[in-house]
């Protein structure tokens, strides 16, 4: 595959034809593969008990009685607000803290900064799964299980957002910022009147990211809350399965409505969240 | 960060002629800015990330109830650690999907970024579609692949009863099962990595492909002579991050969890899953905790040999 793709960049266009379409049929064909079992989902959503296994992709008799049915007889709209109070809250502190932390990280000077920073970034490749028992122990300690502030607080500190607005303060030029210190304004002026209107796109590309993990996360989730009415939505469809074990016309329309959001935020903000991504790996 | 350090020099001094004499209180000024501006994060992460570190290599030494009563047993939980079958079935999986799956991801991520890097509207088009999975929970992705992978009726059944290779029990199956998370694990996660590459690719200039046709190397010549040497410090996050991803990344977990309970016969048994089970359902957190931090030394391991190899996170190399 390698070696067919710098043949495209290196052969004159007309030589290429041939190479080109096998190239863009195997990429669409991939394409293909990636999205169809999320379009078998949907399928599967307006499809009624008896055809939900059948191997048509469009449904003979489409219905809407899966949804009816998990909005009507579940609590599922309590879930979907949990999902999205807890990942709106998340986002919302963490981009304050993030862009507080990065700023003075990249942009002023005080001893020990590289030494907090270095500390900071030592914790990103530790994942929940490896502290969620001791993570459990001290949360029951302060009292965080079956909370908001449980699901929320523990999510908001992640290394990965502090370093990649401390790059990017690094990059902005400082001139904007030493007018304004020459003229006198405090440190916290400077962040809120320039350095955080700067940072607009950054910090949205941030959001989108940020919103998206917290509505997609579950274990945490799962391991602080036995209180159903504090149920995340993530958690609530997993032991939907439990409970339906069999109707999975049922469930697939669940999980249809839980994926709508965050796909229709992929759809509409790809270009930023490509972009961020894409630049997040080096540099 | 040198370079920051000159230039800071060059504001000091007209900020230091207006305020005569208060220099030093400027200076200081700045000190507590900073700390205050980092104070959250640096505790946030201390308390939250730091904290249950620390905590789960000591917690290993103790006896935990499910009241919270704590008892030193010393280094019981380590003997029965190498005593419990299933503690090292658990390994064993955990190995085996790392070597599964890292490879997997370093070919398909980077084959599909060279199949797509031309910024065309088709190739546009195609990343996206590539990188939707990425969007969905893992949650729904294990359910919607239970459904297509369910015995008997599931579509890829129906697949392979049509052309003739008779149907299996794809999860249930102690033969496939772990091959089967491996291989929805691709499917979610090589868009990130297609992306990720697609972003190293960009930074390598083309004129060196230029030079190297005038020079008369070929497509494979240019791969392996430009594009993978300079495509170095790509390749090594990659390798990192998706092996951090494979030995705890909560995706494999949620994937585990929902799909497959780290049955059957504990082959998709990952560590972290095994650890889960022992605190959560049987309420062993001394013993699990000791587990756990099996993980972390591996972590940290990884993570001190990643400072060595990039002097101290910065992913550039001269």
């Amino acid at each position: 595959m390698s070696e067919t793709a710098a043949v495209e960049r290196q052969i004159d266009l007309a030589a290429l034809r041939p190479a080109r379409i096998i190239l863009h049929l195997a990429g669409l064909i991939l394409a293909f593969m990636a999205v169809a079992p999320l379009f078998w989902m949907l399928s599967m959503s307006f499809k009624g008990a008896n055809e939900v296994f059948g191997v048509n992709l469009i449904p003979d008799r489409p219905t809407l009685d899966n949804f009816i049915y998990v909005f009507t007889q579940v609590d599922f709209l309590r879930y979907l607000w949990n999902s999205f109070f807890v990942a709106a809250m998340v986002t919302i502190i963490a981009l304050f803290f993030h862009s507080m932390a990065g700023y003075a990280l990249a942009r002023l000077r005080f001893p020990g900064r590289d030494v907090i920073f270095l500390t900071m970034f030592a914790t990103f490749l530790i994942s929940q799964p490896v502290i969620i028992v001791p993570l459990f122990i001290l949360a029951r300690a302060l009292h965080l299980l079956d909370s908001y502030a449980g699901l929320i607080i523990p999510s908001i500190f992640n290394a990965f957002g502090i370093f990649l607005l401390r790059q990017f303060y690094l990059a902005v030029p400082r001139e904007l910022e030493e007018a304004a210190v020459i003229d006198g304004a405090g440190y916290f002026r400077v962040y809120w009147s320039i350095i955080l209107p700067l940072s607009r796109p950054i910090l949205s590309a941030l959001a989108i990211l940020f919103f998206l993990a917290n509505w997609n996360s579950f274990l945490w989730p799962l391991t602080i809350t036995s209180d159903q009415n504090l149920w995340m939505v993530q958690v609530a469809i997993a032991s939907f399965r439990q409970q339906y074990n069999a109707s999975w016309n049922y469930i697939m329309a669940a999980s249809t409505v839980v994926a709508l959001p965050t796909v229709f935020m992929f759809v509409i903000f790809q270009k930023r969240i490509i972009e961020s991504i894409k630049t997040s790996g080096i540099k | 960060m040198a370079d920051n350090a000159v230039r800071s020099v060059d504001i000091a001094i007209p900020a230091a002629q207006k305020a005569a004499g208060f220099r030093l209180s400027n200076r200081h000024r700045e000190w507590i800015a900073g700390y205050l501006f980092v104070a959250p994060d640096a505790l946030g992460l201390l308390i939250f990330v730091g904290a249950p570190m620390i905590l789960s290599l000591s917690l290993g030494f103790f006896s935990v109830s499910g009241f919270g009563a704590y008892s030193f047993v010393g280094l019981d939980n380590y003997r029965r650690m190498l005593g419990d079958p299933l503690f090292w079935q658990s390994l064993r999986v955990t190995i085996l999907y790392v070597v599964l799956l890292v490879p997997a991801l370093y070919a398909s991520g980077l084959g599909l970024a060279l199949l797509i890097q031309n910024d065309t509207r088709f190739n546009g088009f195609v990343r996206t579609l590539l990188f939707m999975p990425q969007t969905v929970s893992l949650v729904v992705v294990a359910l919607v692949w239970q459904v297509l992978l369910i015995d008997k009726i599931g579509l890829l059944n129906r697949l392979t009863g049509w052309i003739g290779l008779g149907a299996y029990s794809w999860l249930g199956d102690p033969r496939f099962a772990l091959i089967a998370v491996v291989v929805i694990s691709v499917w979610f996660l090589m868009g990130f990595y297609m992306l990720i590459f697609l972003g190293g690719l960009q930074d390598i200039p083309r004129e060196y492909y230029e030079a190297a046709k005038i020079d008369g190397a070929g497509p494979a010549a240019s791969f392996y002579l430009i594009t993978l040497p300079l495509l170095r410090p790509t390749s090594f996050f990659v390798l990192l991050v998706s092996t951090v991803t494979a030995v705890c990344g909560s995706q494999t977990f949620d994937l585990v969890y929902v799909m497959t309970r780290g049955g059957p016969a504990n082959t998709t048994s990952l560590a972290i899953f095994y650890v889960y089970q022992q605190a959560f359902l049987f309420n062993e957190y001394g013993y699990a905790a000791a587990m756990a931090s099996v993980l972390v030394v591996v972590l940290m391991l990884i993570t001190v040999l990643m400072f060595m190899l990039t002097r101290g996170g910065r992913f550039t190399y001269e």
